[in-house]
């Protein structure tokens, strides 16, 4: 019950934030909350925002691990061409659906050990460990590709694009089980809490006897592998890969989503579910600016303003700000109690 | 309670409160610093010590209260703002900055400058006297990070020497020194008091409160219980004032007259590792405590954390019940039944941010792995055990760790261990930083465990509190294991000279 209000509690920022962020939009679009279903499947633009949003809640999810351990991962937007690469490659090698699939996660999966033998054997700094991926993947994808554009007509690698699955397109259920599923094995196990350790003092939480090393493997490999299921997502959805553009300056966006969740990047306490919701307010702000029409050129001023405006609201500073003004009351009870004594 | 107001005070702070959510930490406390005095502060852990002083510097807000500097109303905004008032202050965990040098962590702020350039040379040079002072002869171009807690303390009291005009404040500075530094800092403070300098001083060490101090003041729960002369009040009435009971088993002179019977468990034959700690034979019985004594730096700590795994042993085997045991890390030696109390609890104890349940749960959750969570109600309970056990004061099990006070902290860390039910436990200065009232509980718990059949491996600094515990003495020199003292040979005498003596080692 009082993890229930404490997880409210902790949410309320995102949650507000977000409704805040849609309210605005419908004001401006009246016809905005409307959803419209054909052919089994949802139409309208908040499913709209879900869906777009598909990439970067899933590298959020991992971005989320990743920072709780204090580090970064900055190979997302790389890993996601290359293992968008290798399911085109795949399923036009003529591999059947599952092996062009499992090829890609595993891809996602090695890009992520990777990652983490970088940062925890060689003990080198996660931002630099994962920038020599970041540079290099998009090279390793067009390697897969042979430099050009590696389209497919496949129907079934196809469908986890455009698909759809109980009405909901089926990048966002992918989304949403993957988030689920891994916020479940975080929290029901005892790994959120020895990720936050990790986080807050590696030193330390190695002289308790934590296996930091194999916890921090554990948490790129998480990375890569979400990365993997949005470079199969982003791929399925233009059916083809681009190992120049596909997850271009994603890893961003995944930070930012991470940030707004209001997970520290100085490591420890991190929420998953704050981060997803830190996703779509990133896609909805991005919806609404394209549904506003403002010439493009803006785009990206006004996203910048408008996530300022975001953080600056939820910063700690604000916080401090607001309860001064609430303090004079609060010595006025201590000064009530003292005199009872 | 009331002082004779005898000239014009320094320092006059009254009625200061400070409220955290769930704890009121001090509760209209009124505190008068006299110029060319030593104020001891005192009480229990968690009575609101550090907070008194935090809040006279700045470094958190104060509810309500008045500060005077000198009659004059002053509001100090933060450490550094305080020093321009000519207040230095050594907070209790020492807060340098561990990758410059120690030169640059000396004079940082206010470094000598030559035609408006750092002059590292003049730096490195002043550093250098600086230091010698207390004895201390190292590199000061080296940075801070290098060099144990005890140095940096020692570094840290030398840089809010440098900077206080008027008042220094130390809080438990001489919790990590050995007695010859605490001398010198000693000589340090009355050199200063007689240029008219105030100096409030904490100590949970009465000894030292009644040599330094001219008078105490003590608080308990976050209110003034009273402040007086030191030479009119005893150390009895000390402590009946801050603990507001009497101590009933408080100290014991004489050592373990006879070592644990029975045969050794755990058997270290020529361990060590380069550079640390020289090879050194160890066997450990049931239910036996041994004790740990030398200088700072000497090779204790290295050899509990070489024991540990913390530091891979580059030589010898370490055996448990006749078996060989793989001793690579600390997960190997706790899935060996081994648990460490480190001696920096900032840096490689406590995880701040996560609560006092979590973090008393962390090595127990470790050694049972991810896989298998303690359910929640067991951690509950277990958390309530060990604070109702530890006397550990928080709000509630919830309260993140790094909130409590540096006692209460160190508590946290010792039921961290007390969890895994180990077999073999590392103490690392345990006592540091706790108040007599819990000194004599924690001893107290330390025993019991023994009698239970748990083995002890204390390292401390106080060698009195060796002899009342320890079956055998193990004195560290220069990286090596020069002696063993046993039975009625564990004395302080005995083991001052096996530290002193420049070669071989006294009593076997
Ligand atoms: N930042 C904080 N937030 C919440 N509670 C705090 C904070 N700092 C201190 N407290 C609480 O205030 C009380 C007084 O703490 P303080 O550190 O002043 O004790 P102390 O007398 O210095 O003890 P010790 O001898 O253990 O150092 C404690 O109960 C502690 O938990
Ligand atoms: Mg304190």
């Amino acid at each position: 019950m009082s993890g229930t209000a404490r997880f409210l509690r902790r949410i309320a920022p995102q949650l507000i934030t977000l409704a805040f962020v849609l309210a605005l939009i419908s004001v401006m679009f009246p016809g905005f909350f409307n959803i419209s279903i054909a052919n089994g499947r949802l139409y309208g633009s908040p499913i709209d925002i879900l869906n777009r949003g598909a990439p970067v809640a899933l590298l959020a999810i991992g971005m989320t691990l990743v920072i709780a351990t204090r580090g970064i991962d900055l190979s997302v937007g790389a890993v996601m061409a290359i293992c968008g690469a290798v399911s085109a490659w795949g399923i036009t090698q003529g591999y059947d659906l599952g092996s062009t699939l499992l090829m890609a996660v595993v891809a996602g999966l090695v890009c992520g050990l990777w990652n983490g033998i970088l940062v925890s054997f060689l003990g080198i700094q996660p931002i630099v460990a994962t920038l020599i991926l970041m540079v290099a993947g998009r090279g390793i994808a067009q390697l897969i590709t042979e430099g050009a554009i590696l389209t497919f007509n496949d129907p079934n690698l196809i469908f986890f694009g455009s698909g759809s699955l109980f009405t909901l397109p089926m990048p966002v259920v992918i989304w949403i089980v993957t988030g689920l599923l891994i916020t479940w094995i975080v929290r029901r196990t005892a790994l959120g809490m020895l990720i936050e350790s990790v986080g807050i003092n590696l030193r330390a939480s190695t002289l308790a006897g934590i296996n930091s090393r194999v916890l921090l493997i554990a948490v790129y490999v998480t990375s890569g592998f979400c990365a993997a299921l949005a470079g199969i997502i982003a791929a399925a959805d233009i059916r083809g890969a681009d190992a120049n553009n596909a997850g271009l300056w994603l890893e961003l966006d995944a930070i930012l989503a991470v940030v707004i969740g209001g997970t520290s990047l100085l490591g420890g306490r991190f929420s998953l579910i704050a981060s997803l919701i830190g996703a779509m307010i990133i896609q909805a702000v991005n919806t609404g600016i394209l549904l506003s029409g403002f010439p493009p050129e803006f785009n990206l001023v006004i996203k910048a303003a408008i996530i300022l405006i975001i953080l600056v609201v939820q910063s700690p500073a604000l916080r401090t700000g607001m309860a001064f003004f609430r303090k004079p009351r609060q010595t006025d009870v201590a000064k009530k109690e003292t005199v009872t004594q | 309670m009331s002082e004779v107001a005898n000239s014009r005070p320094l320092l006059r702070a009254t009625g200061v409160t400070k409220i955290f959510p769930g704890t009121v930490a001090l509760d209209h406390v009124d505190f008068t610093l006299q110029p060319a005095e030593v104020h001891a502060l005192l009480g229990e852990n968690g009575a609101g010590k550090s907070t008194l002083i935090k809040c006279l510097t700045g470094a958190y807000r104060r509810d309500d209260g008045d500060i005077l500097l000198n009659g004059e109303p002053v509001d100090p905004r933060g450490t550094l703002d305080a020093q321009s008032y000519g207040i230095g202050t050594v907070y209790q965990e020492v807060n340098l900055l561990p990758n410059l040098s120690v030169a640059e962590n000396l004079f940082l702020g206010h470094q000598p400058t030559r035609f408006g350039m750092i002059s590292g040379r003049e730096m490195t040079r002043r550093a250098r006297e600086t230091l010698s002072q207390y004895g201390l002869d190292i590199d000061p171009a080296r940075s801070l990070g290098d060099f144990s807690v005890a140095v940096q303390q020692v570094i840290a009291i030398a840089r809010a020497v440098n900077l206080s005009g008027k008042v220094l404040i130390l809080d438990e500075p001489t919790a990590s020194l050995d007695s010859g530094e605490v001398k010198m800092l000693f000589d340090i403070i009355r050199s200063l008091r007689d240029r008219g300098i105030g100096i409030i001083f904490i100590s949970h060490f009465l000894d030292q409160v009644f040599e330094i101090s001219d008078r105490v003041t003590v608080l308990r729960n976050g209110r003034l219980i009273g402040t007086e002369d030191a030479a009119n009040i005893d150390r009895v009435q000390l402590v009946n004032m801050m603990l507001g009971r009497e101590l009933e088993h408080e100290t014991r002179e004489t050592g373990k007259t006879d070592l644990a019977p029975g045969a050794p468990w755990l058997e270290f034959d020529d361990f060590g590792k380069k550079g640390r700690i020289a090879p050194f034979d160890l066997k450990i019985r049931p239910g036996e405590v041994v004790g740990m004594a030398g200088l700072l730096g000497s090779g204790r700590t290295e050899t509990a954390e070489t024991l540990f795994g913390a530091v891979t042993h580059d030589s010898g085997t370490a055996r448990s019940r006749g078996e060989e045991i793989e001793l690579r890390s600390p997960r190997d030696a706790v899935a060996a039944g081994f648990g460490f109390c480190p001696e920096d609890r900032k840096i490689d104890g406590i995880i701040a941010d996560l609560s006092v349940r979590e973090n008393i749960i962390l090595a127990l959750q470790a050694r049972i792995g991810w896989a298998r969570p303690v359910p929640r109600r067991r951690q509950a309970e277990m958390a309530e055990d060990f604070i109702r056990r530890l006397d550990i004061r928080t709000s509630d099990a919830e309260k993140p760790v790094g909130l409590l006070s540096g006692g209460n902290q160190q508590k946290v860390l010792l039921a961290r261990w007390l969890a895994t039910n180990p077999k073999f436990l590392i103490l690392d200065e345990p006592t540091r930083g706790i108040d007599v009232g819990a000194h004599a509980e924690i001893i107290h718990l330390i025993e019991e465990l023994c009698a239970e059949g748990m083995s002890l491996l204390v390292i401390s600094s106080e060698l009195d509190e060796l002899v009342a515990y320890s079956h055998r003495v193990i004195v560290v020199r220069d990286r090596h294991h020069v002696a063993e003292l046993v039975g009625a040979d564990i004395t302080t005498d005995n083991m001052v000279d096996a530290i002193a003596s420049a070669h071989n080692g006294s009593a076997t």
